[in-house]
């Protein structure tokens, strides 16, 4: 079956109260007086959102704050605060992964879930969609929802029509005895499709395609459609669904670890089964944990190799779990525990080799990525070289989880039989020294005595790199009387008759 | 090409034998292989102590064993944040230099010591490493007897080596096999020429054999440890071994 031919169904989610929900969610008093949200628009104040109490009364949203004030003068009044909303609604999109990974933020007030397919999981749409309600408003929420072929009719339906689920193919028969204002179109296209008479969906459907497009733009039109139910376009969901994921829920939250453990081991081994019979592993995998309450927590590992075999990633998740900053709090207990598979890549079949050298790499990936997984990726480097005869810059340290062969080699410098002409150990920043006499510098207060100096050994700076003249340094190799060895360098001034020229200090020759 | 390959996959063939076989690398020096009864010890520790202020030439010396004891594998250096401020970055290019392709070094920052500690138990349990390198400076209180024991267990385990260097810090008491003191050196007859690194070391403990002091040249192109009269007068030598 082509996945485009099958009819998508969408819930919408829409969140009428949601910034005095917030408020009122915190501390919920019995008598409380009516609350109501401000925002300024066009520089004057208005009711933005408005309690149970307060729509009771008479206020509603878009009124001026006089008005409403004249009316009630006990009202409570709190300025909008957009930021904390939409991070609620994140929230809320969060505890919605349970049911879909499929989740969109739509505006600031509505979620949509693409159920295609998850329904018959949670006992059929009807089902589905009243479990969502109802979780949601005993949790605090006024929530409004509905479940269509498309996102715009389902849109529509949860403003108009709270709980019911279209069959697919019957949107527009649901939709067209819907006002105008549920195809949540600009203000300005509703109001002018009022004063053209049209007051319901159904009117404005029944007019020529061509004449709505030509006065009110091919927006319109598809919106429209889509809302009709003719043509459908996909949500698009807040993170990027994962590869492969398995989950378990539990009849009962889950708070010891041991379970938890073990639920993530067989989760690795269903998983691991899947990626097998596709011959592929994952690079990045994401355990999500639910939380009764409505918390979730994710954490990730990452793997510098395609990675299937269970036992491993048992492993890399129990270091992460033990090495965690804030350790993973199960509060009242976790209902849902999902394992998903992300960067999935082509793997071949794990058999151990005759050769070596091949088992040696993998436990050395393996290696990695446990010391990765535990210090984090940044701090587990291998070395590569680069172009250049800058000291400082002749090599780089990259992730070892992400370092691939380069293209370049390393290029001893010194001839056979020589000593080394690099130091061992480089001072990322050189340290100013003074001679106090020929023979005698200073060095983080200390006096050495130079025995032996070999060089100049000149390296002029990469002016095509640089803005700004870098001057020439002068490297010399230098022991003191005890047999240490330095690598010093003039910095030479570019110009004539310039300040006198510093010593650095740059490394230390074993 | 085919050579080169034959090669590299009789060296794979071979590996196992010898992990059986030598358990005691030798240095190449003589009078210090012959003290150590045949070599360096495979799958302990090793403590590296440097005297104040002969860090790098410590760091040489550590690298140069590395080297000696990982034969072909990879290693780990594990090192902590602030050591790169105090006595320099282990250079990529330096390892080259000094005759260590720095392909084969895996290198770790961590945060403390008690960090350092964990990383190293975990990467001894990795059959697949050479050597692991742990820098500890100063003489944090994690790195106690017990700490010491811990890590001797976890390298017999897998048989990996491991060496403990200890900067600005005095020797105390410890499970390791051999501890060394290492200083740089001038060597004994001095040339027109830069010599090669000269260390003096002094072994001031060997659990299974007698103490001795010594002085070493690291032969960068061989990759061994030797006299430094060894090859002198001769311009151009054939390795004496």
């Amino acid at each position: 079956m082509v996945a485009s031919r099958t009819p998508r169904r969408i819930v919408a989610l829409w969140f009428p109260r949601l910034p005095t929900d917030r408020l009122q969610r915190r501390a919920r008093q019995p008598e409380e007086p009516p609350l109501v949200v401000v925002k300024k628009v066009d520089n004057a104040l208005r009711l933005s959102a408005v309690d149970r109490k307060a729509t009771s009364l008479g206020l509603a949203i878009g009124q001026p704050l006089a008005n409403a004030r004249a009316m009630l003068p006990e009202l409570k009044i709190v300025a909008a605060d957009d930021p904390a909303d939409v991070k609620l609604l994140a929230r809320i999109a969060d505890w919605c992964d349970r049911f879909t990974p499929f989740v969109a933020l739509d505006g600031p007030r509505c979620l949509l879930l693409d159920v295609t397919g998850a329904s018959h999981l949670f006992g059929g749409e009807p089902v589905m969609l009243n479990r969502i309600s109802e979780s949601l408003r005993a949790k605090g929420f006024a929530l409004r929802g509905a479940l269509a072929g498309t996102a715009a009719a389902a849109r529509a339906l949860a403003r108009y029509r709270d709980g019911t689920v279209i069959a697919p193919g019957e949107e527009a028969k649901a939709v067209a005895p819907l006002p105008v204002a549920a195809l949540n179109l600009d203000s300005v296209i509703t109001h002018a499709f009022r004063r053209a008479g049209l007051k319901t969906v159904g009117q404005v459907a029944g007019r020529k395609r061509s004449e709505i497009a030509a006065r009110f733009g091919a927006a319109t039109v598809a919106t429209l459609d889509e809302a009709l139910g003719h043509a459908g376009k996909p949500i698009s969901p807040r993170s990027p669904a994962p590869d492969y994921w398995k989950e378990r829920s539990f009849a009962e939250p889950v708070v010891i670890e041991e379970v938890i453990r073990s639920t993530l081991k067989s989760l690795a081994a269903g998983l691991s089964d899947v990626l097998e019979r596709r011959g592929e592993g994952a690079r990045r995998l994401e355990a999500t944990f639910f939380r009764g309450d409505g918390a979730v927590r994710r954490i990730a590992i990452e793997m510098g190799a395609p990675t299937r075999a269970p036992a491993i990633i048992e492993r890399l998740f129990r270091d992460k779990l033990n090495a965690l900053g804030d350790p993973l709090d199960p509060g009242f207990g976790f209902d849902l525990i999902r394992l998903s598979a992300s960067r999935v890549e082509r793997a071949g079949s794990e058999t151990a080799g005759l050769d070596a050298s091949i088992n040696e790499k993998t436990e050395i990936d393996f290696l990695i990525d446990r010391l990765a997984t535990r210090f984090g990726g940044h701090r587990i480097v291998s070395f590569q070289p680069k172009d250049t005869h800058i000291p400082e810059a002749a090599w780089a340290a990259v992730p070892a989880q992400y370092a691939q062969s380069s293209k370049l080699s390393w290029k001893k410098m010194s001839r056979p039989g020589d000593a080394p002409c690099r130091p061992l150990r480089l001072f990322a920043r050189p340290e100013p020294v003074s001679f106090v006499a020929m023979s005698r510098l200073t060095w983080r207060r200390a006096q050495h005595v130079v025995t032996q100096c070999e060089g100049p050994e000149r390296i002029a700076m990469e002016w095509w790199r640089h803005q700004t003249i870098q001057p020439t340094r002068d490297y010399f190799r230098m022991e003191d009387g005890e047999g240490r060895r330095y690598w010093l360098y003039r910095s030479l001034v570019p110009e004539p008759g310039g300040a006198a020229p510093q010593w650095f200090l740059h490394g230390a020759f074993a | 090409m085919r050579a080169e390959k034959l090669v590299a996959l009789r060296a794979s063939l071979v590996r196992p034998e010898l992990e059986k076989k030598s358990i005691r690398i030798p240095l190449g020096h003589a009078a210090a292989d012959l003290c150590l009864k045949g070599g360096l010890k495979r799958g302990v520790l090793h403590e590296v102590f440097a005297l104040i202020g002969h860090e790098a030439a410590a760091t040489g010396f550590i690298a140069g064993l590395a080297v000696r004891v990982a034969v072909n594998r990879r290693l780990l250096w594990i090192r902590q944040d602030f050591l790169a401020l105090e006595f320099g970055e282990l250079s990529a290019v330096g390892l080259l230099e000094f005759g260590l392709n720095p392909d084969r070094v895996l290198l770790l920052c961590v945060a403390d010591a008690a960090g350092g500690l964990r990383a190293a138990n975990d990467a001894l349990s990795c059959a697949a490493l050479g050597a692991v390198v742990i820098e500890v400076p100063g003489k944090p209180k994690i790195f106690d007897l017990m700490a010491s024991r811990r890590l001797t267990l976890a390298c017999e385990q897998k048989a990996v080596t491991a060496f403990l260097l200890r900067l600005g810090a005095e020797p105390d008491a410890s499970t390791a096999e051999t501890r060394w003191l290492i200083r740089a050196a001038t060597p004994p007859a001095r040339e027109e020429n830069w010599g090669r690194p000269v260390f003096q070391a002094d072994l001031i403990r060997n659990r299974h054999g007698q103490t001795g002091q010594w002085i070493m040249e690291w032969n960068c192109d061989d990759g061994r440890f030797q006299n430094p009269a060894a090859d002198r007068g001769a311009v151009v030598s054939a390795p004496s071994d």
